[in-house]
């Protein structure tokens, strides 16, 4: 039970990801590159990018799963170790996006292998990829995952808020 | 330069030769950490040296253009910009210029502003292009530190594309016809004030990779192209011009608004051949097009940005040229009357450059490969317009090549066994 305890607590403090393009078209891969640079830099979260699978606990998967990296994708979800969690990352990881009725069979990843995260949006911006993982991390410690309540603004003031940041 | 390669490669063989084989083989991708897109070379290596890389490509292939045969226009346009997420906007230029090229004939004319605020977005494209270009080059060669500074700075631009177009990534801002948003003062204002900004720290970037050693000496005469090379192998953009070939499509065949300040127009070359020159070219077109956005900006005319087009395009065939962040982008449009394209062939700049690779590979020694290949500025989601089919068998591959009878067949096979396949 202790174990199990400090295990958790090792896991959900460094999770280091590896990052894995499937054929998509760069645009989430860029983000996810962003998201380890100064402005949203996730590495004061313990998140590392890492080279090889066999270092990573968390696959960040981008692109459809086109038919030569199915296979790939495979092995490269069989060289990662145990415990292994997967993020699926942009619409077309998805569910294959605007790829879908192509003639070449780009149904997404949670065709290949299991999924735990879906973060939507083409691409997603770097906050929504940051807000995943921490859902992620909630679910490694059991706890209900994060959830953004949204704020009531006047359109009055909304529109004041604008034109000052604009005005910056 | 040209001659260290010959001392190189003809370096004697010592120890059993007959038990060692002279070389070895080398795989590099299709996942691989310098890599951030799937791709493959097989290095051939003597020692440290590479004799031989044979590119392997087909990773990403999606099946774009047969899906471009089934949409119309207006959603055509989205389609190609997720072509690639980088040089996203110039390739829904391209497909626009073709689109308004062929209507032209029934005499359509694109509003003047409209073909201003498309290039200003092109041009803060090859902005944060360049700059992410940059930092992936620098954490090439270990150099992380000016990866993260180079992103910082990027940020700026990624800022202001997102307050025209409310986008980061993929811009959505140009439309058949005209552009989809229009600009406001105080954005110009902004844009002014950040453009400055950018230009100052691109000059801090060009001082450091002048005089850093540790750039210095990690590319200079490192992945040589000579220009001689560089013209046979089809080089084009940022790459043929570090090897002092001038070609630029902006001022040899302006579009949009490219024609109007042709005469400011400079296009950079460099003539050391090797990676440093890829690197200060690049950094003195993105100085360079910090003056070129705020030329724009203080002669954009006033008037309407949309003009609406007719649905159906008439009967022509169009050869779309374009200057992307990576080089010449071809985009060749096949119209026939209707609301569709009968046929779009798209050719990156990138399946231009990925030959000269395997040039500038050889005699070089293998930790340097992956900065050879990042110095071209390789966008393999751009490229895979092929698709090669190899058998499943994986002790005895075999690759089949397919004839026309064979592909019509296949596809009509497909399409029985594949009814509800949305047309």
């Amino acid at each position: 039970m202790v174990l199990q305890k400090i295990i958790t607590w090792a896991r959900v403090k460094s999770p280091w990801i590896i990052h894995v393009n499937t054929g998509g078209c760069n645009g989430c891969d860029i983000e996810v590159v962003d998201v380890l640079t100064p402005r949203y830099d996730v590495e004061r979260l313990g998140i590392l990018i890492q080279g090889s699978p066999r270092h990573a606990d968390v696959l960040m998967v981008t692109g459809p799963a086109t038919q030569q990296m199915k296979d790939r994708l495979k092995l490269l979800h069989e060289q990662t170790p145990d415990p292994k969690f997967v993020i699926a990352i942009g619409a077309c990881a998805c569910s294959g996006g605007i790829f879908r009725h192509s003639y070449i069979p780009c149904l997404g990843i949670d065709t290949v292998i299991p999924v735990d995260v879906y973060i939507p949006g083409c691409p997603p911006k770097p906050e929504a990829i940051i807000f995943g993982v921490a859902q992620l991390l909630a679910k490694l410690q059991g706890k209900d995952s994060p959830v953004i309540t949204p704020k009531k603004i006047a359109l009055k003031d909304l529109k004041k808020s604008i034109e000052e940041g604009l005005a910056k | 330069m040209a001659d260290k390669k010959k001392i190189k490669l003809g370096s004697p063989q010592t120890g059993c030769s007959s038990c060692i084989p002279n070389t070895f083989e080398i795989p590099l991708g299709p996942q691989h950490p310098a890599l951030k897109e799937p791709t493959h070379f097989l290095l051939e290596v003597e020692g440290e040296i590479i004799v031989n890389a044979t590119p392997r490509i087909g990773y990403v292939h999606r099946g774009i253009e047969k899906l471009a045969e089934t949409k119309t226009y207006s959603a055509n346009l989205t389609l190609v910009e997720r072509v690639c997420g980088i040089c996203s906007h110039i390739h829904s230029i391209s497909l626009a210029n073709a689109a308004e090229a062929a209507l032209a004939l029934e005499g359509f004319e694109v509003p003047l502003r409209a073909q201003y605020i498309r290039t200003i977005v092109a041009e803060l494209e090859r902005i944060h292009s360049h700059i992410l270009w940059l930092g992936v080059a620098a954490h090439e060669i270990g150099f992380d530190t000016l990866f993260m500074l180079s992103w910082r700075d990027r940020e700026l631009t990624m800022d202001l594309l997102e307050d025209i177009s409310g986008n980061r990534v993929n811009y959505a801002m140009n439309e058949i016809g005209g552009s989809r948003r229009d600009m406001n003062q105080s954005q110009i204002d902004r844009m002014l004030k950040y453009m400055d900004i950018t230009e100052e720290r691109m000059e801090r970037y060009k001082d450091i990779c002048i005089n850093e050693n540790t750039i210095r000496m990690r590319t200079q005469d490192v992945g040589i192209l000579l220009p001689q090379k560089a013209k046979e192998l089809c080089a084009c953009g940022p790459t043929a011009r570090a090897s002092g070939v001038a070609i630029d499509v902006r001022y040899d065949d302006p579009y949009s608004a490219y024609g109007e300040f042709r005469d400011i127009f400079n296009v950079i070359t460099y003539d050391t051949n090797d990676v440093f020159s890829r690197v200060v070219v690049r950094i003195i077109e993105t100085v360079e097009a910090c003056k070129y956005i705020k030329w724009m900006l203080k002669n954009i005319p006033d008037g309407p940005i949309f003009k609406k087009a007719p649905r159906k395009v008439p009967e022509a065939q169009i050869l779309s040229r374009t200057e992307a962040p990576r080089g010449e982008l071809i985009h060749y449009l096949w119209s026939n009357n209707t609301n569709k394209p009968y046929r779009l062939k798209i050719t990156t700049p990138t399946l231009s450059n990925i030959n000269t690779v395997p040039e500038m590979m050889k005699g070089d020694y293998l930790a340097d490969s992956t900065i050879t290949l990042a110095s071209i500025d390789p966008c393999f989601s751009c490229e895979d317009r092929m698709i090669t089919i190899v058998n499943n068998d994986r002790r005895k591959p075999k690759i089949e090549t397919w004839s026309e009878s064979q592909l019509r067949k296949y596809s009509n096979d497909w399409h029985a066994k594949n009814k509800r396949w949305k047309k």
